[in-house]
């Protein structure tokens, strides 16, 4: 029965509450943004998760809490049961809750592909034997093998997340956060990082939280989680997220194209099901309750 | 135009000096240096170029192409020379104004030339022969010995490694800004020295902003992926000697005591 539990979360937040102080020049206090404001949720294993949220939401920030970057200020935050205040488990607790970042020249460390890759397992001391076989998996994994003796800075945007991707997997993570991994890449790259991710999640059950503001890209998760000011304001699967157009809006969120239009649709009286999320949805929609 | 800008000037090509350990050549570059001050004497010069000459063909690297990276230091050459040239007091050979020549100073200048060109096309063997990622390994490891007095060597090889990764990335950025700040009317080519150094302002006040921004994101990315100093750590690629490693250690050892043999015989000293 405890296994059950203790597989069931791999991430869980309470009450989390994290500010930022802001001091002028004497380091007096001029200001405090709460960025994370009692912010409790789970984070079932194998699940694809994705966060939503405009600039300055805090979903960044909450983020930075799940592989104990960042500690709470007030409230807990459990990585694969762990405390992530413990400071004897941070190893641990990193080793679990892989995280890829935005910038991708900002977190390649080596000058060949697999040795980045390679760069975490070294760090947790794994044998050298044991190094090449998972980099060799990892990289395939991401469709990135045969590249695994370029230089990176000859890869293109998506390229190069995708061997950031590769660089947390060979550490063996139960759960990959990434965090705004496309916010810098080009429609190409994109798509190329979330393929990516999506087959992960699909073929090696690792947990995903997808950090992002791009819409498109929540679509096929298994829960999405909008935050505004700090707070979860709506929580749901992207179908029931997406039906409340108006309430998205109201918080400068941008629904996918499709489902817009679907909206606009049924606003003028159509018949069609709420919160449609593909194109293939809405035609076929369509065609039930108009064609011939 | 500034990309292309490499360094350590890593000339790719299959040879045994390629794939000798980087230990044994930063070993043996330190011995060869040593040995060149050893001794005084033609002979010793003698054996230390048949040397120098041997590794340089060994190494398949065109000897042009070392020549070539000699070329900014040629000026440094030239005014230690002159300097010794003029300053070495002994038998006045040549005297003009308030300059003269020695026999002394002739001999001391051209084996000053001599030494340097050498200490210079040593070191630059090894930097053609030895990738960058190979050289911090091989120092990483071949002076782990220096821990004992506190020097964090695992750390140095990690920021020199480091370094190398941003060189490229920086080279580009600088690129960008310029261009940006040019765009904008900035003129960095005309006036004099202290304009144009002036000029530069612009350009390295943002770009030092972003490297150290880029800085203190690559600290947290590495710190995300478990890395806390060399301490328990593993090497995917851990460096092994090889049987030629210890062949060249033994050539290098035999060389040593040659040099040092020839640098002792008094009978050819000149001074």
């Amino acid at each position: 029965m405890r296994r059950v539990i203790f597989k069931m979360d791999i991430i869980r937040t309470k009450d989390v509450v994290y500010e930022y102080i802001r001091r002028d020049d004497e380091g007096e206090v001029v200001g405090i943004t709460t960025a994370v404001d009692h912010v409790s949720l789970s984070v079932q294993q194998g699940d694809f998760i994705a966060i939503l949220g405009h600039n300055g939401s805090g979903k960044s920030t909450l983020a930075k809490h799940f592989n104990a970057i960042l500690l709470p200020e007030e409230g807990s935050v459990w990585v694969d049961g762990k405390l992530t205040s413990e400071e004897d488990k941070l190893w641990d607790i990193r080793q679990s809750a892989g995280m890829v970042f935005q910038n991708p020249d900002n977190q390649i460390i080596a000058q060949v592909v697999e040795e980045d890759v390679g760069f975490g397992p070294e760090n947790m001391g794994v044998p050298t034997e044991e190094i090449w076989r998972r980099v060799e998996k990892s990289l395939k994994d991401v469709g990135m093998y045969e590249y695994r003796k370029a230089s990176p800075n000859k890869l293109s945007g998506g390229q190069k997340q995708r061997i950031s991707i590769a660089g947390v997997l060979a550490m063996k993570p139960k759960c990959i956060i990434l965090d705004e991994p496309t916010a810098m890449l080009d429609p190409k790259g994109r798509r190329e990082v979330i393929e990516a991710v999506t087959e992960l999640n699909k073929k090696e059950g690792v947990t995903v939280i997808l950090i992002t503001h791009y819409m498109e890209e929540v679509v096929g998760a298994d829960k999405v989680f909008v935050m505004d000011g700090g707070k979860v304001v709506m929580q749901g699967t992207p179908r029931q997220v997406f039906s409340l157009v108006e309430d998205l809006k109201a918080l400068r969120l941008d629904v996918p194209q499709v489902t817009l239009l679907a909206w606009e649709l049924k606003k003028r009286g159509l018949e069609l099901p709420e919160g449609i999320l593909t194109k293939e949805e809405l035609t076929e929609s369509l065609a039930e309750a108009y064609g011939r | 135009m500034l990309r292309e800008i490499t360094l350590g000037q890593y000339y790719q090509t299959e040879s045994v000096i390629h794939r000798l350990d980087p230990r044994v050549k930063l070993l043996g570059t330190i011995l060869f240096f040593i040995s060149l001050f050893c001794f005084k004497n033609p002979i010793g010069y003698a054996i230390a170029r048949a040397f120098l000459a041997a590794v340089i063909i060994l190494s398949h690297v065109p000897f042009t192409y070392m020549i070539k990276g000699m070329r900014g230091i040629v000026i440094l050459m030239l005014i230690t020379v002159l300097i010794n040239l003029f300053v070495t007091q002994g038998d006045v050979v040549v005297s003009f104004w308030k300059l003269h020549i020695t026999k002394q100073g002739i001999i001391m200048a051209a084996q000053l030339a001599l030494r340097i060109s050498m200490l210079i096309i040593g070191s630059s063997i090894m930097t053609l022969t030895t990738t960058p990622n190979h050289l911090t390994d091989g120092m990483e490891k071949g002076l782990r010995f220096l821990k004992a007095i506190k020097v964090p060597v695992h750390e140095i090889a990690m920021m020199m490694s480091i370094a190398l990764r941003f060189i490229p990335i920086l080279l580009e950025e600088t690129d960008k800004i310029m261009k940006a700040q040019l765009a904008r009317g900035a003129d960095l080519e005309s006036g004099n020295l202290f304009k144009r150094v002036k000029a530069m302002v612009p350009i390295l006040v943002p770009l030092f902003i972003s490297a150290f921004r880029r800085a203190n994101e690559l600290a947290t990315a590495m710190e995300a992926r478990c890395y806390h100093g060399g301490e328990g750590r593993t090497k995917m690629k851990p460096l092994k000697y090889a049987s030629r490693d210890i062949v060249a250690y033994i050539i290098m050892l035999v060389y040593m005591g040659g040099s040092i043999f020839a640098g002792r015989l008094n009978i050819f000293r000149f001074m």
